[in-house]
């Protein structure tokens, strides 16, 4: 591998078969999973790394398996703890390719603050966030972004959690690339999967993600064709925020909050906001426009490549710090400050 | 090595083999650094000695209460010692809760330097003492010890008055002062305190006058013994007979950093430190986070499980994944530590034991963690434990752990403890050629062959081979769910019971690699006293005195525990008893007894100090002469 932090190119031509691996996926039939999983194995191979520079981090969940049935290097941890593991792998080889995915239950609840503390150190890998707000594994229980009242196995009168929104949580960490992708929406995951992998530092992809056993149509409003369009809004950094089926609808923002317009009804085209994926104030407005009230973005949301990733800097430091000869410095240090020499042996310890 | 000349000009000293002082006051005088100049000085006068640094958790405790009380202990002698000892010949205290505190540990007879200006009314009440009561006038006290009260905050401003620092600089030199008498007093040399001044006050942080009223003080306290007349008799404690070689003073934390790096040296591979701050492991990270340039990676984590997560990442894309802690903080790393076995990857975890449960007493030692590390875990996980003896011990263990974590693929637990790690002594310093390499292998897809399984295992080591991230053909997954041989996940009973086996088989065959359990003192007889960890000194000191009082008790300490030395159950049978002192409430007994159907005694005292000799000696002769004794 090479010094300078970036995997070396695969010189073989990879397709989507390579990176599958000969584990049969133990997913329920109609998961959205798989459609991430497909996603993923055909989006990896056109970005030309090698596969064996990539390890896949997950921790405990439906989703925290998805390392199994990828042919490549892969990690299944423990719960909540995927980040700290990767975090520990990119300080030690920052040459690898890192990517985390798990659930919301697993980085929201009992890992949320190695996600947090992952994304504002700017540590190089890649977080795939498989949202179906609902734990499944454990059969049924509501998450840290289930919705208010709702009604699972531990909350028979409705849960009384307000969620949280991962998005405004990754702009609150400093996190310096932010996506967001639906399932059913291969274009739209390739799209985000492939940027988010060659982002250098953190980067964050939500994933409206369907348990289609516990709770089945929680994204149906954003993934069903015939809603979709009127429900999401698609991200281009430099152009407007344009939707509805016949793109006669928009988005402006007045003092700061968003408001939707009828492109045709008075708003003329240049009044609506440009979408500028580097402006990082944005995305918490745009992480509060949420169904019924507004469209829900999707794409990429913020993308910052300038601010330096946690990992090539540790290395730095301790590169700038070495020196040539460890041997004798090594003896230097064991000698210390304040050596003294015995020269006689009489009565030594016994 | 160069004397003070005032000290060439002395009147003939009194010879005497060994001296216990201890310096006391409140937690902003500066005793810990008044204590370890003084055994730094001891060190270069060539003298053996054990230190104990006792200080309370909280950083500045109200000036002049009892619990903002620190103290700095120095045994310091002509012969080979390994305690800071029991009783102090002599007490230095600064103010009032000092004296009080630490007046019942002093050796009827022993001498009490006491800085009578705090012994005013308003400081007197302050530590509790009742109305009117000044201990410094109490026929009692005064009859059992020999009290020397002097004014050391007038003398340290009057020795400054021409000074032009203010009165709160000046009366922090009142430690250096008393230092000074105390050099004088034991014919110890200014030099490497002066030296060490100069460095600490006048280098990078460019206050040379802060150095330069610190060593006028410390003249100062150094004359006035002198000239003064008060103290008894000058007394000379010459070098020890030590074993030729090089020495310094190493404290176990300094040791441990030493070793971890020389570890990863051997091995050829960065350390990469994972921790979380925590009382008293932090030096360890911050000692290695200053030894960048050899090679050494730190990572200050957000919590204890992240720390040792990022090691388990690290040891996995391929160097030394190392965490340290102390006991609340191993209860945290449980679940990762199951992790790690499940994987079998390298990794070395330090446990700085300290008074538990709970956050219990944070500056406080205690040996209590035992029966965490070799079994607080979910489901059957066995682990490698090891603990370092003294001090010097660490840097050895630090080496061990570093190798059998590498040999065997699995983590190796480091049980250190507050006194072993605060503690110093005199380490003669190894030639790092002595230190044999560490070998490492990460086998490519040609090395492991065809027919290569994740799990496929070494036949003399029983553990699978560390293969790399970015190896090309070796692209496999591993995981906490149980797996095959070849990775995958399996829930097939049978091999849940087999891989159960090779696990801990795999750490039982580690006892091939370790050496055996040495015995001090003969290799049988009547009591064997068998301990673990930071109690060695004060076990080993207690048998030999045992012994030269005609009693038939050898001793015997174990560095490794799990898997213990292959001779331990013969070196046990070869007694007719056997003793286990342990600062907690019997673990290694526990152990011993559940192992070999041993019926060990146990001398178990849990007050958060380090055991006492003399008690060792009075509890072992009880037993022996069938007083009774912890059963």
């Amino acid at each position: 591998m090479s010094e300078n932090g970036d995997a070396t190119v695969s010189e073989v031509k990879l397709s989507a078969k390579d990176f599958a691996s000969d584990q049969d996926v133990r997913w329920c039939p109609g998961c959205g999973d798989y459609a991430v999983l497909a996603a993923m194995r055909k989006a990896l191979p056109r970005l030309g790394h090698k596969k064996e520079d990539y390890v896949f981090v997950s921790g405990i969940g439906c989703a925290a398996r998805f390392p199994y049935y990828m042919d490549t290097y892969g990690m299944h941890t423990i719960h909540g703890r995927s980040l700290a593991v990767a975090t520990g792998i990119k300080i030690s080889n920052p040459d690898l390719k890192v990517v985390v995915v798990s659930g919301d239950g697993d980085l929201l609840s009992i890992g949320a603050s190695h996600t947090f503390h992952a994304m504002r150190r700017n540590v190089d890998l890649t977080i795939v966030l498989l949202n179906n707000r609902i734990y499944g594994l454990t059969k049924g229980q509501y998450s840290p972004t289930s919705e208010y009242g709702k009604i699972t196995a531990t909350t028979p009168e409705g849960s009384l959690d307000y969620p949280v929104n991962p998005v405004s949580f990754a702009a609150a960490a400093g996190c310096t690339f932010i996506a967001r992708a639906i399932d059913v929406d291969q274009p739209g995951l390739d799209e985000v999967l492939r940027r988010a992998i060659e982002h250098k530092g953190t980067s964050f992809v939500e994933v409206y993600q369907d348990c289609n056993i516990f709770n089945h149509g929680a994204w149906f409003y954003a993934s069903q064709k015939d809603s979709r369009a009127e429900t999401t809004v698609q991200l281009r950094h430099g152009e407007p925020l344009v939707y509805g089926k016949d793109r006669d609808r928009g988005i402006l923002f007045r003092n700061g909050r968003p408001i939707k317009v009828t492109v045709e009804g008075g708003a003329s085209a240049s009044d609506l906001v440009t979408h500028d994926e580097t402006d990082r104030s944005r995305v918490h407005v745009y992480s509060q426009m949420s169904h019924p009230d507004f469209p829900e973005v999707m794409g990429v949301l913020y993308a910052n490549p300038e601010r330096r990733t946690y990992d090539a800097m540790v290395d730095e430091q301790v590169r700038n710090a070495e020196v040539e000869d460890r041997e004798a410095e090594l003896r230097r240090l064991m000698k210390g400050s304040e050596s003294w020499e015995v020269h006689e042996t009489v009565d030594g310890p016994s | 090595m160069t004397t003070t000349p005032v000290a060439e000009h002395a009147a003939h000293p009194t010879t005497i083999d060994s001296v216990v002082i201890r310096f006391c006051g409140d937690s902003g005088d500066g005793m810990q650094l008044t204590g370890s100049q003084f055994t730094e000085t001891a060190a270069v006068f060539g003298n053996d000695f054990a230190t104990f640094p006792d200080y309370p958790a909280e950083i500045r405790a109200p000036k002049g209460t009892t619990y903002g009380v620190s103290g700095f202990q120095v045994h310091f002698s002509s012969r080979d010692i390994h305690t800071h000892g029991d009783d102090v010949n002599v007490l230095v205290a600064m103010n009032p809760a000092g004296f009080r505190t630490n007046i019942r540990d002093v050796h009827p007879g022993g001498i009490v330097i006491v800085n009578e200006d705090e012994f005013t009314a308003s400081q007197l009440k302050k530590c509790g003492y009742p109305d009117g009561y000044n201990p410094l006038q109490d026929d009692d006290l005064l009859a059992r010890y020999e009290i020397l009260p002097i004014p050391m905050s007038r003398l340290t401003r009057e020795s400054l008055a021409d000074s032009e620092m203010g009165a709160k600089a000046i009366d922090r030199c009142r430690n250096m002062y008393a230092l000074g008498m105390v050099y004088w007093m034991y014919d110890r040399p200014l030099d490497p305190t002066i030296a060490h001044l100069n460095r600490k006050f006048g280098g990078a942080k460019g206050k040379p006058e802060i150095a330069e009223i610190n060593i006028r003080a410390l003249k100062a306290g150094y004359y006035f013994g002198e000239t003064a007349e008060v103290f008894p008799a000058k007394m000379r404690v010459p070098p020890a007979k030590l074993e030729a070689g090089t020495y310094r003073r190493i404290s176990g934390s300094e040791a441990m950093v030493l070793g971890l790096v020389t570890a990863g040296h051997k091995a050829g591979k960065r350390i990469v430190y994972a921790s979380y701050p925590i009382t008293p492991a932090s030096n360890i990270i911050q000692g290695l986070a200053n030894l960048k340039r050899l090679g050494a990676k730190t990572f200050q984590a957000e919590d204890e499980i992240a720390a040792v997560c990022a090691a388990i990442g690290a040891s996995y894309a391929g160097n030394i994944g190392v965490t340290g802690t102390s006991g609340p903080g191993l209860a945290l790393k449980a679940e990762a530590l199951g992790l790690a076995v499940m994987f079998e990857l390298p990794l070395v975890v330090i446990d700085v034991q300290r008074a538990g449960p709970s956050t219990g007493m944070p500056t406080k030692t205690e040996q209590a963690d035992l029966m965490m590390a070799m079994h607080g875990r979910s489901g059957e996980c066995p682990c490698i434990v090891l603990a370092p003896r003294s001090p010097g011990d660490c840097f050895g263990m630090a080496v061990e752990a570093v190798r059998l974590a590498v040999r065997q693929c699995c983590p190796v637990i480091v049980l250190s403890d507050a006194y072993v790690a605060n503690g110093a002594e005199p380490w003669r310093v190894p030639d790092l050629d002595d230190v044999p390499a560490i070998e490492v292998r990460h086998p490519s897809r040609a090395e492991v062959g065809e027919d290569w399984l994740r799990y496929t295992r070494d036949a003399s080591t029983g553990a699978p081979a560390w293969v790399l991230p970015g190896t090309p053909g070796l692209e496999h997954r591993i995981g906490g769910l149980e797996k095959g041989e070849d990775g995958n996940v399996s829930y097939d009973p049978d091999n849940h019971d087999r891989m159960t086996r090779l696990r801990a088989e795999k750490i039982a065959k580690a006892a091939e690699v370790i050496p055996p359990l040495e015995v001090r003192g003969p290799e049988s007889g009547e009591v064997l006293m068998l301990g673990w960890g930071g109690t060695y000194g004060a076990i080993t000191t207690a048998a030999d005195a045992l012994r030269a009082r005609g009693r038939s008790v050898s001793s015997a300490h174990l560095r490794y525990l799990n898997p213990m030395p292959s001779n331990t159950e013969a070196v046990l049978r070869s007694f007719d008893r056997v003793v286990v002192p342990e600062i907690n409430s019997g673990q290694l007994r526990m152990l011993i007894r559940s192992r070999f159907l041993i019926d060990a005694a146990g001398i178990n005292i849990v007050r958060g100090r380090p055991l006492n000799v003399d008690t060792l000696i009075e509890r072992v002769t009880e037993l022996m002469d069938g007083e009774g004794g912890a059963a």
